[in-house]
């Protein structure tokens, strides 16, 4: 690490950050280049500098407060809605800044869906649920709208449970039921990434092991990007993993070495439990 | 290392950890006892060794069962995943290096009944101090995480396979000059043949100290002697 950061004195790049991953094969469908975040005068992400590859998952670990869930919350501008919030540096979507000033949030947002900790189905019909996001975007004839709503509540592993209750309301259904409802009224938009904030913190074990099942069968169409406590969730369904503290990426790298063999000391003390 | 928030699953490595130690002096002691076995024509000791083989049994299921209790209860990652692994096979290897113990004393018994070539027995014996030692030594730089002496035990595994491929020619020799010494010479060949196994099993652990600190063995290609084992055209 420090060999590689000494012939670069110039680059904040944490070279030693992507060192053990083997990009062949891989396309960068994301890249973070020196992403700093700012909550009025505080820095929550400190030069981050990393690349999310298409068709993989990407998950992100790290104690609360570490910058995580902030990331997330900048790669489809949820900040936004926030002042006093900004970030700096450069996110680039398929090699296109999405942090310029003249980017089209509603667009970004249904190319870049996500799906948050709690369930929150809209207070509709399971069938509005995943064709309000369809109507947004597309004004498509009633045959094919039914259509795309059922692709989308397979998609995510839903429809067999609501087939024959699609008028029922959303907010009607388990909490895990819920949490796919609202995969599939993501998945609905056709996005090309999609982020999980914590999807399943809500969720018993067997609504989990279904909703990991899912994101397993949507790496094949998306790139995930996801943010866990759960280590082990982590280890599961992800690829690659990013651990972050205090606002800093300390190490990325592909999922087995990480949780295996990982490199920094501080990455090691948290994935083994021994931390603070 | 710091210690783990859940102090309960430091206590667990540790225990896991003492196992392996108690482990290892018990396996020492079986090769050390067997040898002397063999030089002295003890066959008391020998029966010791034979009947003591099963505490070596009892202690690798004991190192079975905690890893499986820690590997469902604690999820491991990393370093403790690499702990928990190593010991394990660490155990096993253990447990193989005292069978040959127990089979070499077995076979001192029936030496101990006839003659056999005095200059073989102790060629026998220095294989088995060798082993011996370092055995002692692997087992010390596993007490300690200490991957260089790993290194240094893993490097002498060359010299031993030389003494036992020595060792061969030499019993094959007596075999071929004086026909009556053919059982006795069998029986040390064989002697021989586990004592440079058990050699072997000591490497091992030496590659898995290596592992559980560093997360690979030694990189290099394994010191081996065994082209000159086929030297003589015969199969040992």
């Amino acid at each position: 690490m420090t060999m590689a950061s000494a012939s670069t004195p110039t680059v904040a790049t944490p070279v030693a950050a992507h060192a053990r991953i083997d990009t062949a094969g891989l396309a960068e469908k994301i890249t973070l280049r020196n992403l700093e975040f700012f909550y009025g005068d505080s820095r929550a992400l400190k030069g981050i500098s990393m690349s999310l590859y298409a068709n993989k998952a990407t998950a992100f670990i790290g104690p609360s407060g570490c910058g995580k869930s902030t990331l997330l919350r900048v790669l489809n501008r949820m900040y936004d809605l926030y002042p006093g919030q900004r970030a700096t540096g450069q996110v680039l979507f398929d090699g296109d800044n999405l942090l310029k000033d003249d980017q089209d949030i509603n667009l970004l947002r249904a190319r870049i869906g996500m799906v948050f900790q709690k369930p929150t189905p809209f207070p509709m019909t399971i069938y509005e649920n995943v064709a309000f996001g369809i109507r947004l975007y597309e004004k498509l004839p009633k045959s094919e709208l039914d259509g795309r709503v059922e692709t989308a509540l397979r998609r995510a592993a839903i429809w067999d449970e609501v087939k024959d209750k699609l008028n029922a309301n959303g907010q009607s259904l388990s909490g895990g039921q819920q949490q796919r409802l609202c995969i599939a009224r993501t998945v609905a938009v056709k996005p090309e990434v999609i982020l999980f904030d914590e999807p399943c913190s809500a969720l018993d074990p067997i609504s989990t092991a279904k909703i990991e099942e899912l994101i397993d069968e949507l790496k094949k169409d998306y790139t995930i990007v996801i943010v866990t406590h759960n280590m082990q969730q982590a280890a599961r369904v992800s690829d690659f993993t990013a651990f972050m503290y205090l606002g800093e990426l300390v190490e990325f790298g592909a999922t087995e070495t990480l949780f295996t063999t990982p490199k920094d000391k501080r990455t090691q003390a948290y994935i083994t439990g021994r931390f603070g | 290392m710091a210690e783990h928030t859940l102090k309960r699953f430091d206590e667990e490595l540790e225990r896991l950890s003492s196992t392996i130690s108690e482990m290892g002096g018990l396996a020492e002691s079986q090769l050390a006892q067997a040898l002397v076995a063999l030089r002295e024509r003890d066959t008391e000791s020998a029966e010791r060794v034979i009947a003591e083989d099963a505490r070596v049994d009892a202690l690798d299921i004991a190192v079975q069962e905690q890893t499986v209790k820690l590997l469902a209860l604690r999820q491991p990652m990393a370093v403790d995943l690499r702990v928990i692994l190593s010991s394990i096979k660490i155990a096993g290897a253990l447990e193989r290096i005292a069978d040959y113990a127990k089979n070499t004393a077995k076979r001192s018994i029936v030496l101990a009944q006839g003659t056999s070539p005095v200059a073989a027995v102790n060629g026998i014996d220095r294989l088995g101090r060798l082993v011996r030692t370092a055995l002692k030594d692997v087992l010390d730089a596993f007490a300690h995480g200490d991957v260089a002496k790993a290194h240094d035990v893993w490097e002498r595994d060359e010299e031993i396979d030389q003494v036992y491929t020595g060792l061969f020619r030499e019993l094959l020799t007596y075999m071929m000059e004086d026909p009556r010494t053919i059982t006795a010479c069998t029986h040390l060949l064989f002697m021989a043949k586990n004592i440079e196994r058990a050699g072997d099993h000591v490497t091992n652990i030496a590659e898995l100290v290596s592992f559980r600190a560093t997360g690979h063995g030694f990189e290099e290609e394994r010191p081996k002697g065994s082209a000159s084992l086929y030297a003589t055209g015969s199969t040992p």
